[in-house]
């Protein structure tokens, strides 16, 4: 079985292609189906954002992959010659680097940005929704989940925010520690507004205050965003009120002064207040910024903030690759270890095989013995065999995870002549296996983590 | 001498974990930061059983001398710290803990040994009265560390940079909280130990002698830490202002401890 991946990415095609390809939320399952209905595909999960298409596959034969794909172009009604020339094709460690990439943000539009694990991990739940994601695949994603899980915790690649409104979030989480029981008040009602609330809705702010000069536009984002709205007029108890104040108002002076607002911290008892103002004019005195516990960042402090991330995020991507590399190479030394399991059961069977039909060949012979000497002949034979299967065993094991470890495996299917296929693990001696096999994986990846 | 090769043994593992902080903040490397907190806690281990040992074995409470009591302060900074650590979730306390730690180790190695504490202060008071101030001056050091860290990420915020080093400090409110929090129970014991104090006073020695310069510096530093608890309650003396006087109180708490305990003036050896 091989693992497949093909696919798009905004370096190799024009969005209009990766529109006409994207698959719409609510016809995968039914793609997911169509493709695992094929022949030679057995396992398939699809990942489809703005910025890429792919498809990753678990296949009997690697033809299985190209059917598959175009499948996917008659599906969507793609000429195969207009993808061609955009279109990727990567077979096992690869497929593991490339997602490995993919989910820790190294081959985003925005180095290093967030939502792309999210969006993974939605491509990879969707296929065990429609149960077209396998042991392969299951086993794949969960590497790089802990990859991608990894690279956040040991680099900075996601540090700070890649756009202002995650610069916005970033920042509020310095400050507060959690904000789903922060007020957040929304001065003026316009797009910035509206986009830099948004993320802090989505970091957790459950409680949202809208005040602006048009009171018909603050009751709609107020709407939009699940909050309420405030007299633009009783600004100054808005504010006392917040945690989190949002500014962007079309005011040409500032609306917010430092009188008012070191009023305001004395009647609150110095409750920390983070002003976010992205209006331009600046909707907050500056000054502000001095009072204590008060902090303010304007749009050009957050795009500071952004563009010093920036610079550290392209720093830490090479450590993030490093990371990559290693976590691939293990990746690989596990797919090796593992296939060389199927050789191990079946030389175990063959070797059991004959001992069970010496034994009843000799039948006759141990007739007479009481039931403890019979007991005896068991263990001695039992305890020949596990002997005399440990070392090729072990070895075996250890060799697989070198690149010609396959050879060895099949050195010993040609010498005892082994069926791997038909001697395949199947019920309970095949699970006891499956398990010693696990071992040493999960000796590794408490290394790793 | 088996308590003494498990105190050089604490000490060396501590300034190994002292190392293994620095590394994670300066060169930010949390896998390094895992690992000193490990050896921290095996130092922790080994620091524990050397008090034990130091106990049992030669009957020299943590109150005889400055250096055991010092061993026993740094022992329950370190202590206080796993459990805030663990309680929340901020590994990076013990690269203050963990330092303050190794330092008052060393200072203790330097120190002389055991001196007779005053006659007819002996019996069950003076081991609490000890315990009880040393515990509270340990949790008044984490009040301090969260204190630090909480100006140094608001110097952060203030200078609109990314800082480094403190994106892996907790937010402002959690070290807020963490200063309340160990402040409250320092406070506490600092207050029962001090008590502790002067019923040996009273019944020891019939008399408070109030001019000797560690019960000076003992009230002046239980002062501090009762303004600024009460400036917290009633006037909102939070984030910033707490955290500069939680460090100025623990100043006077080494002042205290150490200064007086070092040279040796009036009545009090530890």
């Amino acid at each position: 079985m091989t693992l497949v991946l093909l696919g798009v990415n905004h370096t190799t095609a024009s969005v209009e292609l990766r529109e006409r390809l994207a698959v719409p939320e609510d016809r995968l399952p039914e793609l997911l189906a169509s493709l695992n209905g094929l022949p030679e595909v057995e396992e398939v999960c699809a990942l489809s954002t703005c910025n890429r298409v792919e498809v990753i596959l678990a296949v009997g034969a690697a033809a299985g992959a190209d059917c598959a794909v175009r499948r996917l172009l008659e599906w969507r009604g793609v000429e195969p010659d207009l993808v061609a020339p955009s279109l990727y094709r990567l077979e096992e460690a690869a497929v593991a680097r490339h997602l490995f990439r993919v989910a820790s943000g190294l081959d985003s539009l925005v180095l290093g940005e967030p939502q792309i694990l999210g969006q993974v991990k939605e491509a990879y739940a969707a296929a065990l929704r429609a149960r077209t994601a396998g042991p392969r695949l299951s086993r794949l994603f969960h590497t790089v989940f802990r990859v991608a899980k990894r690279i956040r915790t040991e680099t900075g690649l996601g540090v700070q925010g890649v756009s202002v409104g995650h610069a916005a979030v970033a920042l509020a989480r310095r400050i507060f520690d959690d904000l789903t029981t922060k007020r957040v008040l929304v001065l003026g009602a316009g797009e910035m507004a509206e986009i830099t609330a948004r993320h802090l809705v989505a970091s957790g702010v459950r409680d949202v205050t809208v005040a602006s000069r048009s009171a018909e536009r603050a009751r709609a984002l107020a709407m939009a965003l699940g909050g309420r709205t405030a007299p633009y007029e009783a600004l100054a108890q808005a504010v006392g009120e917040a945690d989190i104040v949002v500014a962007s108002t079309g005011s040409p002076t500032p609306i917010v002064h430092a009188g008012m607002v070191a009023d305001l911290m004395r009647a609150r008892r110095q409750k920390p207040l983070f002003f976010i103002d992205i209006a331009v004019p600046r909707n907050v005195d500056p000054r502000v910024h001095d009072l204590t516990n008060v902090y303010l960042y304007d749009i050009d402090d957050l795009k500071a903030v952004v563009e010093e991330g920036r610079s550290h995020r392209q720093r830490e991507a090479g450590r993030a690759e490093r990371i990559v590399e290693e976590e691939v190479e293990a990746f690989v030394r596990g797919v090796r270890t593992r296939e060389v399991v199927p050789t191990i059961v079946a030389l175990r069977r063959r070797f059991e095989a004959i001992r069970r039909a010496e034994l009843a060949r000799m039948a006759a012979a141990l007739r007479d013995l009481t039931p403890e000497q019979r007991k005896a002949v068991e263990r001695l034979t039992e305890g020949m065999l596990g002997k005399l299967l440990h070392a090729p065993t072990a070895t075996l094991k250890r060799l697989a995870e070198e690149a010609e470890g396959s050879l060895y495996a099949d050195a010993l299917a040609t010498l005892f002549e082994l069926d791997r296929a038909t001697d395949a693990p199947r019920g309970r001696e095949a699970a006891s296996e499956r398990s010693a096999e696990a071992t040493p994986i999960a000796a590794r990846r408490g290394q790793t983590a | 001498m088996l308590d003494r090769l498990l105190f050089d043994g604490a000490v060396a593992l501590y300034v190994l974990g002292t190392g293994g902080f620095l590394a994670f903040l300066l060169f930010d490397r949390p896998k390094v930061a895992r690992a000193a907190r490990v050896i921290t806690m095996v130092g922790f281990a080994v620091h524990s059983a050397s008090l034990v040992a130091r106990y049992v074995g030669d009957r020299v409470s943590p109150a005889a001398s400055l250096l055991e009591s010092l061993s026993f302060f740094a022992w329950a900074i370190v202590g206080a710290s796993i459990v805030f650590q663990t309680r929340y979730r901020m590994p990076v306390l013990g690269a203050f803990a963990t330092p303050l730690s190794a330092l008052l180790l060393l200072v203790a190695s330097t120190s002389g040994d055991a001196a007779p504490p005053p006659s007819g202060a002996s019996g069950v008071w003076l081991p609490v009265h000890v315990g009880l101030v040393v515990l509270g001056d340990a949790l008044l050091a984490l009040a301090a560390c969260a204190g630090l860290m909480y100006i140094l990420q608001e110097r952060t915020l203030k200078a609109k940079r990314v800082g480094w080093v403190t994106r892996r400090f907790p937010s402002l409110e959690v070290l807020d909280a963490v200063n309340v929090r160990s402040l409250t129970i320092g406070f506490l014991l600092l207050t029962l130990g001090l008590l502790s104090g002067g019923i040996i006073a009273r019944f020891a020695w019939a008399t408070i002698t109030w001019w000797e310069p560690k019960v000076v510096f003992s009230v002046l530093t239980w002062v501090l830490y009762a303004v600024l608890l009460h400036g917290r309650v009633t006037e909102g003396w939070r984030g910033h202002r707490a955290a500069v006087l939680a460090i100025a109180g623990f100043v006077a708490v080494l002042v205290t401890l150490v200064g007086v305990g070092l040279f040796r003036v009036g009545g009090h050896t530890v």
